[in-house]
């Protein structure tokens, strides 16, 4: 007999960034709001206290923070005719567990989104001509225009506590400053309704030379937008942050200076004063409940601390869990109709997509001080000359682009040491290495944009389950030509910034053909997909709203809502969708409940 | 290798002496000796709790080839690389409480679609070492800690390369772990038991738990403070 609760407004399925924000915009507007998340509790005072978060076994390589798959974890094959194998061991991407999700052990690079991005297909196609999309490339448009969500990326940032450089700010160019050590604003960004809420940060020295060799190569060096503070602040919530002192201790950990922005830094303060919202966490929740004729959720289902399995009654469901639980959470709950690759019908698990990464590491003589130790997770120079569109793909023969950068977040000497080819692993020479270059190495990324495919797509697994006996997620995914191309050309081009720094040799890490995708090494956690968004029910899960096409009262905030993925990382765009969402739900659905499409 | 010259031996030996702990200087011996009289010291001062005495002198003698004393400083025995290893093995980690272990298991699937084994680190340890012995023993009839240090690194090299073909795991798995654990000892804090004398982080210039380089954010210096420990230990 499942236990039944007292009902609530809305009911919030995970506790990161997306659910946060729901949670705060949605408790704001007088709703109650229940919100559930199946980790622990955590918060700065606890799992950030200095000095034990300061600890690279606890954190980084043991992943403290992240999701501990011993109870769910997903399964991956490269084809649609192999039989999946489960990812037993974290490796190439770290989902968050617990409150703050991964926004509590993030880096803090906080883009917007380059606005062609958001209408990839319609730009490409009028541009290029249809014939440049590759057979079996899904790309789709978002639905929703930058300008159409710029208020809210501009009051994200206010929120997150954002260093940066503008570069235009209602019209007028701003960002073209150069002040030592300080590369301004991006040329290639699209026009600001206000400045950042911070100045950009201090810039390391690695991130100095490097943007210096962009520059004398003709590029565009910026400062890169960092959740990571360069001053004191307190944004619209009252919730305070203190000055980053760059300790290099950002992803993988609870910022102990409060500097990095967290859900548990910068919503969550200011949320627990509200006596209409709850926080529970250690609730696993199991599906979504829907009414008889499936056009309305009724609440959720999950297990409790105890074990035992209780029912939330709810008016409105947001499903804002990491983006591939929000794609298993409506297929385990019926929502929507599952995408079948071979038949090309359905919409949930559709265009998964990740991100294309290439790394170049240049080491020095022991003049070039590196200091690889000093970081902060946001901060960098950056250049988005090949980002997006903003070269000519005519003759290319790919889609997509790739902002590059050197991004010194704070490298540790368990998990972080690179060696040039030719030094052994370990004895003497090994050892000699590591002394010779661990303070003189300097590391640049190719952070490429991921498209969409067919064959790419997510599904529930036949064999394996969880520990709650549902069956885990399904990853069908592997590298297409169109990912080899733009990698290949993107490390031609960035290894001529390399060049241009003088190093004494360089190591390039990209992808060859016949290359699949590798789930050990670590690439990033940039999944998306699988519960997009769009204008189309027949080819998109959500509307433009983020609203489930098919369940009127379900919301899914989430990189699972992008077509495809994006050049930059996603947090800032998933924050501006949110508060488009939370808006539009404040604005209009409260008034009107139903499809508001 | 340079460390067995007679020249070398002294640098090292004046070296030893400078700025380093109690710890340290117990294992400070001439390096041909350090197997052995380090084992023997590091054996006083700590008991294993996981490993056998079989095991642990293994332990003790691979990971001094895989970080060797030599002219830059210590290694992996003086750093008490063993004891970090053996406190490991009862850790949530080792006992794989952290991982999806659920059946059926693949072990021959793609290597890249990563780890596919039923063994947890504790067995692959017991299994690994247990085999390493074994084959060490039908090639050279000796045990692996009785072997010149050329002849351990080429049984650490067919391991390595997975050339020594062990039954109940990869020898390349076993030893990838004890690589990765080797360093781990080697470079965290000494709050796990390894890096006494914070000797992995003075020898390529980590600073450890200082957190707080804001004024030297921009400068192309060597930084200039010894590295700091959790609990407050300078190196």
């Amino acid at each position: 007999m499942v236990a039944s609760l007292k009902k609530t407004n809305v009911v919030v399925v995970g506790f990161g960034w997306a659910g946060a924000i729901m949670a705060k915009e949605l408790a704001d507007a007088g709703l109650n709001v229940v919100a559930l998340e199946r980790g622990v509790m955590r918060d700065t005072a606890t799992d950030g206290a200095y000095p034990t978060s300061i600890d690279e076994l606890t954190y980084n390589v043991r992943k403290k923070l992240f999701l501990n798959l011993s109870r769910e974890t997903v399964s991956i094959r490269h084809t649609i005719t192999d039989t999946a194998s489960p990812y037993r061991v974290l490796g190439a991407f770290l989902p968050g567990e617990g409150v703050g999700g991964a926004g509590l052990h993030w880096s803090g690079v906080h883009f917007r989104v380059d606005p062609i991005e958001l209408r990839l297909k319609s730009h490409y196609t009028e541009k290029y001509g249809a014939q440049i999309i590759p057979n079996g490339m899904t790309i789709q448009d978002f639905g929703v225009s930058y300008e159409e969500l710029e208020p809210y990326f501009d009051f994200a940032e206010k929120v997150f506590g954002t260093s940066g450089s503008a570069w235009s700010v209602k019209g007028q160019v701003v960002g073209n400053q150069r002040i030592e050590g300080s590369f301004g604003g991006n040329f290639f960004s699209p026009d600001r309704s206000s400045e950042f809420p911070l100045a950009a940060q201090k810039n390391t020295v690695s991130a100095q030379l490097w943007g210096k060799a962009a520059e004398s190569l003709g590029y565009h060096p910026y400062n890169m937008p960092s959740a990571n503070t360069s001053g004191p602040y307190t944004n619209p919530y009252g919730c305070q942050m203190g000055p980053c002192n760059f300790c290099g201790f950002c992803s993988g950990y609870a910022c102990y200076n409060y500097s990095k922005a967290s859900p548990n830094v910068n919503i969550l303060p200011a949320l627990r004063l509200l006596p209409n919202f709850e926080l529970r966490p250690q609730c696993h929740v199991l599906k979504v409940n829907l009414s008889e004729d499936k056009k309305t959720a009724t609440g959720v289902t999950y297990i409790d601390p105890k074990g035992q399995e209780v029912f939330q009654p709810a008016d409105i469901v947001i499903i804002s869990m990491f983006q591939f639980n929000n794609v298993r959470m409506m297929l385990l709950s019926g929502i929507g109709q599952p995408y079948d690759p071979v038949t090309n019908t359905g919409v949930v698990g559709k265009n998964f997509a990740y991100q294309n990464m290439a790394t170049i590491k240049a080491y020095f003589d022991k003049d070039v001080h590196a200091n690889p130790f000093i970081g902060a997770g946001g901060n960098g120079i950056a250049i988005d000359d090949f980002n997006a569109d903003n070269f000519d793909h005519s003759q290319v023969g790919f889609v997509g682009g790739s902002p590059f950068w050197v991004n010194q977040a704070g490298v540790k000497p368990v998990s972080g040491i690179s060696l040039p080819a030719g030094i052994p692993a370990w004895g003497s020479a090994w050892k000699k290495g590591v002394a010779d270059y661990y303070a003189h190495t300097i590391s640049m990324d190719c952070h490429g944009a991921h498209q969409s495919y067919r064959d790419n797509y997510l599904d529930l697994d036949p064999t394996y389950r969880d520990a709650y006996g549902q069956p885990l997620l399904r990853m069908t995914f592997d590298w297409q030509d169109n990912d080899i191309k733009m990698n290949q050309f993107m490390v031609g081009k960035m290894q001529g910034i390399a060049q241009a720094m003088n190093p004494k040799s360089i190591s390039i890490s990209g992808k060859k053909v016949g290359d699949h995708f590798d789930t050990v090494s670590y690439q990033t956690t940039h999944m998306n997909g699988g519960a997009i968004m769009g204008t189309d029910r027949q080819t998109s899960a959500l509307n433009r709203y983020l609203q489930s096409w098919d369940v009127h009262n379900v919301f899914v905030p989430g990189a699972s809502a992008f077509p495809q993925g994006l050049g930059y990382n996603p947090t800032g765009l998933i924050a501006a969708l949110s508060y488009w969402s939370a808006h539009t739900i404040r604005d209009k659905y409260l008034k009107n409940p139903g499809p508001l499409v | 290798m340079m460390a067995d010259k007679p020249q070398d031996r002294s640098l090292s030996r004046r070296k030893l002496f400078q700025g380093l702990g109690a710890v340290a200087i117990t294992a400070a011996v001439l390096p041909q000796c350090v197997q052995s009289d380090s084992s023997q010291s590091a054996a006083k001062e700590y008991k294993p709790t996981f490993f056998t005495q079989n095991e642990w002198t293994f332990i003790q003698a691979a990971t001094a080839r895989l970080i060797p004393h030599d002219e830059l400083g210590h290694g992996a025995l003086e750093a008490g690389v063993p004891e970090f290893i053996d406190r490991q093995m009862n850790s949530e980690y080792a006992r794989g409480a952290l991982w999806y272990m659920q059946a059926p298991f693949q072990p021959d699937a793609p290597s890249t679609l990563g780890y596919q084994l039923r063994l947890v680190p504790r067995d692959i340890y017991r299994l690994g070492i247990k085999a390493a012995n074994q084959y060490v023993q039908q090639i050279h009839h000796k045990s692996f800690d009785q072997l010149s240090a050329d002849l351990q690194d080429l049984m650490l090299k067919d391991f390595e390369s997975g050339h020594a073909q062990f039954n109940d795991v990869p020898s390349k798995t076993f030893f990838s772990f004890l690589l990765q654990n080797t360093r781990e000892g080697f470079f965290s804090d000494p709050v796990h038991g390894g890096n006494k004398g914070l000797v992995g982080w003075t020898l390529i210039g980590f600073p450890g738990a200082r957190a707080d380089f804001m004024d030297w954010v921009d400068r192309n210096e060597a930084y200039p403070l010894p590295p700091v420990s959790i609990n407050g230990q300078r190196g």
